[in-house]
């Protein structure tokens, strides 16, 4: 697994410790929604970044007051075909006004990465054998989009009214 | 008609490119069949029994004389020099190559249209009343909408992995001829009592193996939400639908379970979180796309009358009075072009035959064709005047069969002769009930009457909406057919009933013929159409006719 962060492959800090293994005492580290419930008091004296790790059928609504609590927040993608995840970034980002990193994780494959990123997802773990030009080339195959989602970009509509130009694709 | 600007034109080229990247990877081997699957489905790529089949987008089933000359391009030099019109107003080619299939989406491109999401667990090509803009009973143009959930559907960066396909259709008009409330979301656009046009919003219609007919999500819904309002129910369906179970995956099914006021309260509970602003169309967006379907400065065309002509010609009194329906605009009329001639395979047009449409809606209209659910194509601004004279034209392409609604305008899906997922053939059974049924003047006094066939129970071929539905089942490696009756796809929709035991296929075609005549039999007049005697009739008489029980 690489993390793929900003544009480019990046040092993963962040750990996912087993559910019955310590926490690491200065690392960052995700927990599940189960321990998060069970240990809640505990996790919260720690002394470094918390993450919280989502299964598709897992709500962040869920966990709706808590969120500043975490650093990041990663969505499952238990296949590639389950695109619940989608909606939960999506409504991380503009209903809860998350702004930690939310990553992708699970079966995350290049042909989706454009639709993850435009839903908010900031990191992707992603498979390492494939070399990352090709993964950044996905994610610069489209300059126009015909609706907002939550990566900021304008869609085509907008564009038309500025009477801007779109972005050249690569 | 709708144009690409440049915004439009680089997204379909960019699209174009990332398929070619796609199919390159899987030629190379770097993708597997099961990876490369969701992508080639979300461009309308299925693999058949013998090849590749290509679906084509026709939004909402509108067409330029110079987009249909290039299907017909397509069908001959990458099909078999035919195209196959769909029920959901698109055209699929049967014999298509892999490595071809880049090829003809430049050439698509080139002409403005693309394959995409005619597949695929995501938004499929939004349908509407193939007579949008000319219908005399229409409140407002459903095709800006369907433009603008077209733009707003295509690659979807959150809806593009739902449990199941989406397939939206939008009416405007009084007469629902877009099967409006068969489709997971179903729009009709609708006067309020103040005066205001807004949408009547219905959700979790269907066919397949559960029917069902959509329900009201939303009586009133001003028009300028539609998008944000869209969003609110696909999200919920896209977090809470079933993806344990592909037959229990459609939104149809969730709506069933939690019930349509539990349905409405989540939507609506979603949508009032949501930033409108943003999502929702700015008034300036919508009208730059209404400018495009603005109605044309018709040249005043005389209100002629036919009835010297129709008497003088018994075939052409036959043809109007089944093929052309009343325009909005005196002296012109919508014309319907069967596709489904005596014995012909429903659909079906040969690139000849696209060629003479696309001819024919240059000289004798203004240039535009379009596509129905029913299978037929239509031009929808002739003149009354030109009628006669265009009516001898299709007559000598094969394509003036005067059956518009009536017994020869079968619905068949391609079935077992092309379909992998058929259980029995649709092709030679609905061949088999043109002919028997072909007789254009039995026609005529049978009136409206809607036979459907579906060669397995994903019902493609609408069985459960057909008058008389037909479904082909296996029964220990033979084809048997079962039939329904009293469906419909309109404004009164309704889920067909299974009357008995099913047929063999010798016996299906006889079965529909003694169906027909016990109809002839009973019903209260000729202003009784078939649909409405069976409503009045019940089951009783046509199962004693066929099964000699009651």
């Amino acid at each position: 697994m690489a993390l793929l962060k900003d544009g480019a492959l990046a040092e993963d800090p962040w750990t996912l410790p087993g559910e019955a293994d310590e926490l690491p005492a200065e690392a960052p580290a995700f927990v599940s929604l189960e321990r998060w419930q069970a240990e809640r008091e505990r996790l919260l004296g720690r002394n470094a970044p918390l993450g919280l790790r989502l299964r598709a059928e897992q709500s962040p609504d869920t966990v709706a007051e808590e969120l500043h609590r975490f650093a990041a927040i990663a969505l499952e993608f238990p296949r590639f075909q389950d695109g619940r995840a989608y909606s939960h970034a999506r409504r991380l980002r503009e209903h809860h006004g998350y702004r930690g990193e939310i990553r992708a994780v699970g079966q995350v494959l290049r042909d989706q990465l454009l639709f993850m990123q435009r839903c908010g997802f900031d990191a992707f773990e992603i498979a390492s054998d494939e070399p990352v030009e090709a993964w950044l080339a996905a994610m610069a195959e489209f300059s126009v989009f015909y609706q907002p989602a939550s990566d900021g970009s304008r869609p085509a509509w907008r564009h038309r009214l500025a009477g801007t130009q779109g972005g050249e694709a690569a | 008609m709708y144009r690409y600007d440049e915004f439009d034109q680089a997204f379909v080229r960019q699209r174009v490119a990332q398929f070619r990247d796609q199919v390159n990877r899987r030629l190379a081997g770097e993708l597997s069949e099961d990876e490369f699957k969701p992508l080639r489905l979300m461009n309308g790529l299925y693999l058949q029994l013998h090849a590749y089949m290509l679906r084509v987008a026709i939004p909402y089933g509108v067409l330029s004389a110079a987009q249909l000359r290039q299907l017909a391009f397509i069908a001959r030099r990458y099909d078999r020099g035919y195209g196959h019109f769909t029920t959901r107003q698109n055209i699929q080619y049967n014999w298509i190559r892999l490595d071809e299939t880049v090829e003809i989406l430049e050439a698509l491109a080139e002409v403005e249209m693309h394959a995409l999401q005619t597949s695929g667990n995501c938004i499929r090509n939004t349908t509407a009343d193939p007579y949008a803009g000319v219908a005399a009973d229409e409140i407002e143009d459903p095709r800006v909408w369907c433009e603008i959930i077209r733009q707003w559907s295509s690659l979807h960066p959150e809806f593009s992995f739902l449990p199941r396909k989406f397939k939206i259709a939008v009416s405007g008009a009084a007469q629902d001829r877009a099967a409006v409330k068969f489709h997971d979301i179903g729009l009709y656009l609708r006067r309020n009592a103040e005066g205001e046009v807004g949408f009547e919003v219905l959700v979790g219609g269907g066919q397949g193996r559960t029917p069902v007919v959509a329900e009201t999500v939303r009586d009133f819904l001003p028009k300028r939400h539609l998008l944000s309002y869209l969003e609110a129910i696909l999200r919920v369906y896209n977090l809470l639908g079933r993806r344990d179970n592909i037959y229990k995956a459609r939104i149809k099914i969730l709506v069933q379970s939690i019930g349509i006021a539990e349905f409405a309260r989540l939507v609506e509970a979603e949508w009032a979180q949501m930033d409108g602003s943003s999502l929702d169309l700015p008034e300036e967006e919508v009208a730059r796309i209404q400018a495009y379907f603005a109605p044309p400065d018709y040249p005043a065309a005389p209100e002629v009358d036919l009835a010297a002509q129709r008497r003088a010609e018994p075939a052409f009194d036959r043809w109007l009075a089944a093929n052309v329906a009343r325009h909005r605009v005196p002296g012109y009329a919508i014309v319907t072009l069967s596709l489904k001639p005596t014995g012909g395979i429903p659909g079906d047009a040969t690139a000849e035959q696209m060629e003479r449409v696309a001819d024919l809606a240059e000289r004798y209209g203004l240039g535009e064709i379009r596509t129905t659910h029913a299978q037929n194509l239509v031009l929808p601004d002739v003149r009354r005047a030109d009628l006669q004279a265009l009516w001898r034209e299709l007559e000598t392409a094969g394509l003036a069969a005067p059956n518009i609604g009536l017994a020869g305008d079968i619905i068949a899906c391609p079935g077992l002769d092309y379909c992998s997922l058929a259980n029995a053939r649709s092709i030679p059974v609905a061949q088999d009930i043109s002919r028997r049924l072909g007789d254009p003047e039995r026609q005529r006094l049978l009136g409206p009457l809607q036979i459907k066939i579906s060669g397995c129970i994903n019902a493609c071929g609408h069985h459960h909406a057909g008058h008389i539905g037909i479904l082909g089942v296996d029964k220990r490696g033979e084809e048997f057919y079962q039939v329904t009756l009293g469906g419909s796809g309109e404004e009164d929709a309704a889920i067909g009933g299974i009357l008995g035991r099913a047929f063999s296929a010798e016996e299906i075609g006889p079965a529909v013929e003694a169906l027909v005549d016990t109809y002839l039999e009973l019903r209260a007049d000729e202003g009784e159409p078939f649909l409405q005697a069976y409503r009045r009739l019940g089951d009783a008489p046509f199962k004693e006719k066929l099964y000699g029980t009651a």
